[in-house]
């Protein structure tokens, strides 16, 4: 997995909230096999006019200023639906290292950082300055640093955020725990001797 | 110390726990679909793992499957694509799958309970939100993303925080044509969609109680829908004798044993929970939404709430979307929402139980000409059940479609999708933008309203129809 240790750019208000995954990316592109390529169709009913080409002009992503931005800040409840993963993927794809929301679901929170995507909570307040600033001063940048667990603007805005300590030594080094767990083999199998018998799988029962 | 249901579950099945970092707990049955497993196996080929317990993974198709002509081929070339791939994989790695064609195929939350690989106790996953409907049986049970899948694969567990909990209890007795289903909407209408995120929730009370199994399947379903990752419910013997004799219970013996340990999940008296909330069952009414969200729900004698009804900034402007979306006016009763479309099925209300609800209503009646309404059984063995009673030639007659098994307009992807501004009356569980198809207005129902709704060509009350 990608590591994450600090992002510096460009911030994205998506002023909305409990934007669920079906608005992230729609299942129409759920179909893809491979974990790349959703960049392209992230928030496609929002972000093209129904012709599925022509870039929404009031949706707020589209306007120049905040091309390549790499910080979205958007309402509580970010992520809320469908479990898919193409979620995350598809806001990496697009470019956003880092989503600032007062409150994200839980299996999208999740996801996130087995992709190197940093969720950073805030509270309420503070992210509508945020977002307010993002408007009022297009362009305005962001340096989101997991290691001292800051979010500051080189000026006024210097705020510090909670997080999982184990969640973020994990995202600091890009683990991949799949290997982590592989480690823990003695105790899994230690585990696996002490299941009732009666827990069998499926091909010891087959009807 | 007096313990929950889900510390019980939770104890049971911590593999390795240290201070300062989740628990890695161990999976007794990991559910793949096409849709979310295909980036895992091939992360697992990348990385040369191979899958640890391909006897406690179970597949089926089910998302993008068509539910018209069975014998025919897959029209749409990358839903064939995806379908072939969970084939290949399956074969590769020796898991079972309940292909397509298979008499046990169906919606992977309806045939996990009704083949009787949901049981008691266990820890459950699916790269699938709607996992939770398996806590009907007192299963901690939740969805995971597709990492997690090949995580799951590979070792056969997970690293978990052990999450809070929430009682919710609705006592009382249901009124005549109140279901399930308006349970759950008027929870998640009372705590709101993230009411409960970062909880595990445990529904009890008498309501709950008397619900069936089915019934206690559609409330745990929507347990994400308010932010939960899993709901749960007491095994009783309801659970017992629904889950017995099942092709994958325990028998004999092994049926004692399990027994044994099943009855004593129950949350011991003096538990702890960390939240708790009340509802009164008999003051529910039949519920309906109205906006973009689930939670965005009123019953169904109310009126479409005017914006500034809402307290925050950011509701109003969530409910000004949501009214220009659905192209609703404030103030407008909702039984008179004409609408263009009813679906019936998914893994919220698909069942057996489900069907019959709606077949009761529709018996001996016309769905409105302006009207399109499907029936889509929840799993194959569901379409023959109800096939054996009788139920389909009661929805032919009354002008629905009887369909294959499958999630289908549950999220449209595959041909079963609404058009730009159509409004239908679903008995899924989203009501997103878009989430029936770009521009599909959406509004959740139970089975029963689903069924009066398109006889009636409108929203409607069914208790006036008893
Ligand atoms: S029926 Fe709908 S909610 Fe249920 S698994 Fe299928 S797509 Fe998901």
């Amino acid at each position: 997995m990608q590591p994450f240790v600090r992002e510096t750019g460009v911030v994205a208000p998506l002023d909305r909230v409990n934007v669920d995954t079906d608005q992230i990316i729609p299942k129409q592109f759920l179909k893809r096999i491979e974990r790349t390529g959703f960049g392209p169709f992230l928030f496609f009913d929002w972000r093209y006019l129904s012709d599925g080409q022509t870039p929404d002009p009031n949706f707020e992503l589209n306007a120049p200023e905040y091309r390549g931005a790499t910080i979205l800040v958007t309402g509580r409840n970010f992520g809320c639906g469908s479990s898919r993963e193409h979620a995350p993927w598809a806001l990496m794809d697009y470019g956003f290292r880092v989503i600032i929301a007062p409150s994200f679901a839980d299996i999208f929170y999740n996801n996130c950082f087995k992709n190197g995507l940093l969720p950073v909570v805030l509270p309420e307040d503070t992210v509508r300055a945020l977002i307010e600033k993002a408007r009022a001063q297009p362009g305005y940048r962001l340096t989101v640093d997991l290691e001292a667990q800051t979010v500051c603007d080189g000026e006024a805005v210097q705020i510090s955020f909670e997080i999982d300590p184990f969640r973020k030594h994990c995202l600091l080094h890009g683990l991949d725990d799949i290997g982590l767990t592989l480690q823990q083999e003695a105790d899994i199998a230690a585990y696996e001797a002490r299941r009732p018998p009666w827990k069998r799988g499926v091909m010891q029962n087959v009807p | 110390m007096p313990k929950t249901m889900l510390e019980k579950i939770w104890d049971a099945h911590v593999v390795r726990s240290e201070p300062g970092r989740p628990d890695l707990l161990y999976i007794d049955l990991h559910l793949i679909h096409e849709v979310t497993s295909p980036q895992a196996f091939d992360g697992l080929r990348l990385s040369g793992r191979r899958v640890r317990r391909p006897d406690l993974t179970v597949a089926t198709m089910d998302h993008n499957v068509p539910t018209t002509d069975r014998s025919l081929p897959v029209a749409d070339p990358i839903s064939k694509r995806q379908m072939e791939a969970l084939e290949r994989n399956c074969a590769e790695f020796g898991i079972t799958l309940f292909h397509l064609r298979d008499p046990r195929q169906g919606i992977v939350h309806v045939i996990g309970p009704e083949l009787g690989l949901t049981q008691p106790g266990m820890t459950i996953v699916c790269g699938d939100s709607h996992t939770s409907t398996h806590g009907a049986f007192g299963a901690l049970a939740f969805g995971i993303g597709t990492s997690e899948v090949e995580h799951v694969l590979a070792t056969q567990c997970l690293w978990q925080s052990r999450p809070k909990t929430m009682e919710i209890r609705v006592d009382g007795t249901l009124g005549y044509g109140v279901t399930a289903k308006d349970v759950i909407l008027a929870i998640i209408g009372r705590i709101g969609t993230d009411g409960a995120t970062g909880y595990v929730i445990e529904y009890t009370g008498e309501v709950i109680r008397a619900l069936s199994m089915e019934g206690r399947m559609t409330v745990c379903n929507m347990s994400i829908e308010a932010g939960a990752r899993a709901g749960l419910i007491a095994p009783d013997e309801k659970t017992f004798a629904y889950v017995k004799g099942r092709p994958y219970a325990p028998q004999g013996a092994d049926w004692e044993a399990a027994l044994a340990e099943w009855r004593t999940l129950s949350t011991d008296p003096g538990a702890r929970f960390d939240a708790q909330v009340t509802l009164d069952g008999s003051e529910i009414a039949p519920h309906v939404t109205w906006g973009t969200s689930p939670g965005m729900v009123v019953p169904i004698t109310g009126c479409v709430p005017s914006p500034e009804e809402f307290t925050s900034e950011a509701d109003r402007r969530a409910a000004e979307r949501a009214l220009e979306y659905m192209g609703l006016m404030p103030h407008t009763p909702m039984q008179s929402i004409k609408l263009d479309r009813v679906f019936i099925g998914s893994c919220t209300n698909g069942r057996i139980e489900d069907l019959r609800a709606a077949a009761e209503v529709a018996r001996g009646r016309k769905v409105h000409p302006d009207v399109h309404a499907i029936v889509v059984p929840g799993s194959t063995q569901v379409r023959r059940q109800a096939e054996q009673e009788g139920l389909d030639r009661i929805f032919k007659e009354a002008g629905f479609e009887w369909r294959e098994a499958g999630c289908s307009m549950c999220l449209g992807m595959n041909p079963d999708i609404l058009r730009p501004g159509e409004r239908c009356a679903s008995t899924s569980n989203r009501n997103f933008e878009g989430r029936q198809g770009r521009g599909g207005r959406t509004h959740l129902v139970s089975p029963p309203m689903a069924a009066a709704a398109a006889i009636a060509g409108h929203l409607v009350d069914v208790r006036d129809w008893k």
